[in-house]
């Protein structure tokens, strides 16, 4: 008896291992665990998109829960998801935008003609911020709590299915 | 003439993908040979985190450009490589490592192929000795007895 099912082993082996690799053929190969998850959001310096005089550091993001949007003008992705980024900040929700590898003039260009959700732009054209918080492409979000830890990150474009799945019950959480 | 025409033409064209190829991924110098050695295990050894399956020394993504210029100040700075490939995790997430670094999620991962070598060793001593018993034990005088029936039955019509 014990032989018989001693035979069968390569089989459960086999059943095994296709029920393992067959699930690995629906995950999507574009995701990527954020690395900075629960850390605090990147110690930096730097100028205003808006207003060359001021300068900003990560204590802007004390006492508030803020969605940090990084974008850029030559970003197509960008300008699509703007409309949803202004519903968000129609809802209250605090934003901030990190103006990534742009000139000035291009970015503030973009602002005008796509709509500013943004409460104040890090003018970021070397990407040396974009760096430090992993991204590697815009758009990308990211929710910082009010102790400016980084709770939330979000790749790529932002559908409105997106807002009401993700980023909604998130700003939310930790609200 | 025609045939010479269209192989000019064809070089040309070569020789201008040749060239754009140069310009998507930069050529560095170096001083020391040793540290260019570095960095070419280094940047061989990650992986562009925008493409599906491209090292960042063969990606002209911005990216893995921003991640070259990295390592090479990093490695100017006289970082060590281990500094240099946690700076990059830290920031890019465990994605960026061809060879995943030896951890709590990842001891399964590194620890399987030796295992199976471990288990099918143990089972092939298992199985030989098995054998080798099942050999060594003789016939009885009953069961010899049976055995020659068997076979004299099998002879004699």
């Amino acid at each position: 008896m014990i032989r018989r099912l001693l035979l069968l082993l390569p089989l459960i082996g086999f059943l095994v291992l296709s029920v393992f690799l067959y699930q690995g053929l629906s995950l999507n190969p574009f995701h990527r665990d954020s690395a900075l998850m629960a850390r605090d959001f990147p110690v930096f310096d730097k100028e205003t998109l808006e207003d060359p005089e001021r300068r900003v550091d990560e204590s802007l993001f004390r006492g508030q829960v803020t969605l940090v949007n990084v974008w850029g003008e030559w970003c197509p992705e960008c300008k699509r998801e703007m409309p949803q980024l202004l519903d968000l900040a129609d809802r209250g929700i605090r934003l901030v935008g990190i103006s990534y590898k742009d000139t000035r003039e291009k970015g503030m260009g973009f602002l005008q003609d796509f709509g500013d959700p943004f409460e104040v732009n890090i003018f970021d054209p070397e990407g040396d911020l974009g760096f430090e918080l992993g991204v590697y492409g815009a758009p990308e979000t990211f929710l910082v709590d009010r102790d400016g830890i980084i709770r939330y990150h979000h790749t790529g474009y932002i559908s409105p299915e997106d807002i009401r799945k993700h980023i909604l019950p998130e700003v939310e959480k930790w609200q | 003439m025609a045939v010479i025409r269209l192989t000019l033409a064809g070089l040309a064209l070569l020789l201008m993908a040749g060239l754009a190829q140069a310009g998507a991924i930069e050529v560095r110098e170096f001083d020391d040979p040793v540290m260019e050695q570095r960095y070419r295990s280094l940047t061989a050894s990650m992986r562009c985190p925008t493409c599906e399956n491209q090292a960042i020394n063969d990606s002209d993504a911005p990216v893995s450009r921003d991640m070259r210029d990295r390592i090479y100040m990093m490695l100017q700075d006289g970082r060590a490589d281990m500094e240099i490939r946690d700076h990059m995790v830290e920031r890019f997430g465990d994605y960026v490592l061809y060879n995943p670094r030896l951890d709590g999620r990842t001891y399964l991962l590194w620890g399987l192929p030796g295992g199976l070598v471990v288990f099918g060793g143990i089972l092939v001593v298992l199985v030989v000795r098995a054998r080798r018993n099942a050999s060594a034990r003789a016939l009885s005088e009953e069961e010899r007895a049976r055995l020659e029936a068997l076979i004299n039955r099998g002879r004699t019509p």
